[in-house]
């Protein structure tokens, strides 16, 4: 809209390009910005308008500050909407510019196509806005201080969202009837020993037996209604708005949270694979079609800090180009499969091509239908691992520094997985909405291996405690003991549990 | 023009400086960018409130990183929450950047809001400072200048023909080297002596040294950015005092008891000797945790800081650092029988967030 001419011309001919390599995305529009309205909205994650918070004060403070220092800058900018909006900055070079725009039409295309953003809300835009609206009138009603306070309990237990849950067809889905007869036949009809042959029924199944199961049954049936809920939940946000006693504008408030958290999560899921791809189409766009001879310095300048790693921290735009180069390769050579993976000569395996070209197809595949965590369990090697130096590191008591402490494959492959396992958050369900029958929360954490930070565990039980309003708890592992966390409203205890 | 974003901000402004909303001030952490000096990475805080969530503790969980390194190379520090690899926000770049000490001391300023100190002493010493505004054929490799070389070298490449378009590869020789070059502007200054003094005595253990350590390595920069010629003096205590290396002084570990009045009488010869208060700007920073041998000597301190070193000085600082041993009374005491003293400052540090605070206290007052 407001792109200037040049820059106009130079949008049209990368998106010929991008289109040209099969892309296909949304109707993109490009803003240009000074460098502190691109903070501005950076703050806000990208959109025009959000509630209001000190929060996105705080991010536009720190973001602000790495920019006059010199410390850092942001480059590119992109919101999942239809159609797609992205930034520019008006300092930029030309060639700055021209690579953001490749890199934006990458992720465009990833945000359209990759399964795990099938269910975002594509008017997030005008979804955002509103949720601003009702904030702010609730703010109005109620005052600044109570719905800051209000939204910093809701920010506090906002990764408490099961996110799976937008694919996952629930029974409740299917209409309630339809769901209820179909859990009957699984667990509530009565059990009927298995004869076989027909004649045999009546004196494997008497008719005794079966009312006697049929009591049992109706028994067990009634138990389960009365436990709330009927299985351990995950999302736990929604269990909150079912069951808390919230007042109406808590509960909005609440939902307001709980639909952001769902629509950022894919986007916390696809981090590696999201860069990765827009970086490998900036490259691509850039080397094959439109950099001028003039622009090859600044073009390698940025590219390069782009995928600049220092010790320790992984790059998610250099681990997830590469990736998708390897993949490439690998599928163009026919590195892979049965005959391939059994091969034991290694000079063999390094020159293996059985030119199948299948690189590009099988790339645009991944981008379809992986997230972070299949795409590292599927396609991470060994051979990949040591060429980029890939570690394990761990926290060493005795000298307080994090260590290098492994560069096995197995198990850098598994800490990867593990750190991307439901983005890096623990799993917390709610087991039972009435704890000792005295309508108290009992949450557990599904342990896997690692504790969580103690204070704030508790301070965060504190925050679910203003909203359930009754004494809550958490069971989780300490050092190996099995530990149930309660605040009661008053303080905090600690007991162990078997 | 007012943005959306200022109230927001102005908001988180009121909070960090504890204006409203006390629950908060305790989710303040140091959030960092990350600046080089020289080698050195430093970080620069900047304050950031953490909301409490469940969250696995960084410190049981470790991750993978990449690089060279054997098993064993340290690659990180461990305060929890600050990971190598926790910076990746979206759609960022997190470079780092080489930073001067001066910078550091700025951005140190404006986070802290710390006010200029007005010197006392003779003005007409004149001070020079260096900004760094052209570009020139020599200077150290740190200065160099990375694209005006590859344009230089490219250039000298297309004049002498072996610039190939199909394989463009630029390597600068010698000769296309440009670095930054800098100007020399002059201003008065007068100078400034700083006299660190600490307990070593058996209750301060490495964790209380490391947080003096941070903390006047950031008193360092500020008094270094406010003065020219500044002179570093250390003394160590326990129950006798004496001076120190630098060195030295943050790796003692001594046994036995504490008697304060000893550090600040040599503090005191010292500056009798060297550091006529006409001519000086004299800092004093006294570090411990507040254990000190008997009502008696902390009396002789009173008395000694009352009459012979606060008339002669600008500022007097006592830290003290909270160790599990210590009794921490020393502070109380101070308060007591100092409390009117205009160039004195109390601070109690409970840990290393709260060097933060207890810099702002110590450097605050603009003396």
């Amino acid at each position: 809209m407001n792109l200037p001419k040049e820059l106009e011309i130079q949008k049209e001919e990368i998106r010929g390009y991008a289109e040209s390599y099969n892309l296909d995305f949304y109707e993109t529009i490009f803003e240009m910005v000074e460098f502190d309205e691109l903070n501005e909205v950076a703050s806000y994650g990208g959109f025009p308008t959000r509630y209001p918070h000190w929060r996105f004060g705080m991010e536009y403070e720190e973001l602000s500050k790495g920019y006059s220092y010199g410390l850092q800058k942001i480059y590119e900018l992109v919101i999942n909407n239809d159609p797609c909006y992205a930034y520019l900055m008006k300092c930029n070079n030309l060639v700055d510019q021209k690579l953001v725009m490749a890199h934006v039409y990458g992720h465009c295309d990833f945000f359209k196509n990759n399964l795990w953003f099938s269910h975002t809300n594509r008017k997030m835009m005008d979804q955002m806005a509103n949720h601003g609206t009702r904030i702010r009138r609730y703010v109005e009603k109620y005052g600044e201080e109570t719905v800051e306070d209000f939204i910093e309990v809701c920010l506090s237990l906002e990764n408490l969202i099961d996110p799976h849950l937008p694919h996952i067809k629930r029974k409740a889905d299917n209409g309630k009837v339809n769901g209820k007869q179909q859990e009957d036949s699984e667990n509530g009809s009565p059990v009927r020993l298995k004869s076989q042959k027909s004649y045999m029924d009546s004196f494997i199944n008497p008719a005794e037996f079966l009312e006697e199961q049929k009591q049992l049954s109706k028994k067990r049936e009634l138990e389960k209604r009365k436990r709330i809920p009927e299985e351990p939940q995950r999302d736990i946000l929604q269990f909150l708005l079912e069951y808390a006693p919230l007042e109406r504008w808590q509960a909005d408030i609440l939902s307001i949270i709980r639909d952001e958290a769902y629509y950022f999560s894919p986007q916390g899921q696809t981090k590696i694979m999201n860069e990765g791809w827009a970086t490998y189409w900036h490259s691509t766009i850039m080397t094959r079609k439109c950099l001028t001879d003039a622009e090859l310095i600044d073009y390698a300048d940025h590219h390069s800090g782009t995928l600049m790693t220092s010790t320790g921290r992984l790059n998610p735009y250099k681990l997830g180009v590469e990736l998708f180069r390897d993949i490439e390769d690998r599928w163009n050579k026919g590195k892979f499969g049965k005959e391939y993976e059994e091969c034991e000569d290694w000079q063999v395996k390094e020159n293996w091509d059985k030119n199948l070209g299948l690189g590009q197809e099988k790339i645009f595949e991944v981008r379809k239908l992986y997230n972070d965590l299949m795409f590292i369990d599927a396609f991470l090697t060994p051979d990949f691992c040591r060429q980029h130096n890939l570690f394990v590191y761990e926290f060493n008591d005795r000298t307080d520094y994090y260590e290098i402490s492994d560069r096995d494959f197995q198990i850098i492959k598994q800490k990867l997985l593990f750190s991307l396992t439901n983005f890096g958050q623990p799993s917390i369900y709610v087991e039972n909405a009435n704890y000792f029958n005295r309508a108290e929360l009992y949450l557990k954490q599904k342990h896997e291996g690692v504790d969580l930070k103690m204070s704030e565990a508790r301070d965060t039980l504190a925050n679910l405690y203003k909203i359930w309003t009754r004494p809550v708890h958490l069971e989780t592992i300490v050092d190996e003991v099995k530990t149930q966390l309660t605040f009661d409203g008053q303080e905090h205890s600690e007991i162990e549990i078997d | 023009m007012v943005k959306k974003i200022d109230k927001d901000q102005a908001r988180f402004r009121q909070i960090i400086r504890g204006k409203v909303k006390k629950n908060l001030r305790k989710y303040i952490t140091q959030g960092e960018l990350i600046g080089k000096k020289g080698k050195e990475l430093v970080s620069i805080p900047v304050p950031q409130i953490r909301l409490p969530h469940f969250r696995y503790s960084i410190k049981k969980a470790g991750g993978v990183g990449q690089g060279k390194g054997e098993i064993g190379t340290p690659i990180g520090r461990g305060d929890d929450g600050q990971i190598p690899g926790a910076g990746d926000a979206p759609g960022q770049h997190i470079l780092e950047v080489d930073v001067s000490l001066e910078e550091l001391a700025e951005m140190l300023a404006e986070e802290l809001e710390l006010p200029n100190i007005e010197a006392k002493g003779k003005k007409n010493i004149t001070s020079d400072k260096d900004k760094y505004t052209g570009i020139s054929q020599v200077g150290p490799e740190s200065l160099r200048h990375f694209k005006r070389t590859y344009k230089q070298a490219l250039k000298r490449q297309l004049i002498s023909g072996t610039y190939n378009p199909l394989d463009p590869v630029i390597i600068p020789v010698r000769e296309d080297k440009r670095y930054r070059s800098w100007k020399v502007t002059s201003k008065p200054e007068s100078n400034a002596v700083i006299i660190y003094m600490m307990d070593v005595s058996g209750s301060m253990g490495d964790e209380q040294k490391e947080i003096v350590r941070i903390e006047s390595f950031w008193i360092d920069t500020w008094l270094n950015y406010q003065y020219k010629n500044i002179e570093t003096r250390y003394i160590i205590h326990d129950a006798v005092a004496r001076e120190v290396d630098k060195e030295t002084f943050y790796h003692t570990r001594e046994s036995g008891g504490t008697i304060i009045s000893s550090a600040y009488k040599t503090a005191d010869k010292m500056i009798n000797e060297f550091y006529n208060p006409n001519e000086w700007n004299i800092y004093l920073f006294h570090f411990s945790d507040g254990d000190n041998w008997g009502e008696i000597d902390t009396d002789e301190c009173v008395m000694l800081l009352k009459e012979n070193l606060l008339p002669k000085i600008n500022l007097f600082c006592y830290g003290q650092v909270e160790s599990p041993y210590g009794s921490g009374q020393f502070i109380r005491d101070l308060e007591d029988f100092l409390l009117d003293e205009e160039n004195i400052v109390l601070s109690e540090i409970p840990d290393k967030d709260g060097i933060y605070d207890s810099i702002k206290e110590f450097l605050g007052k603009g003396r």
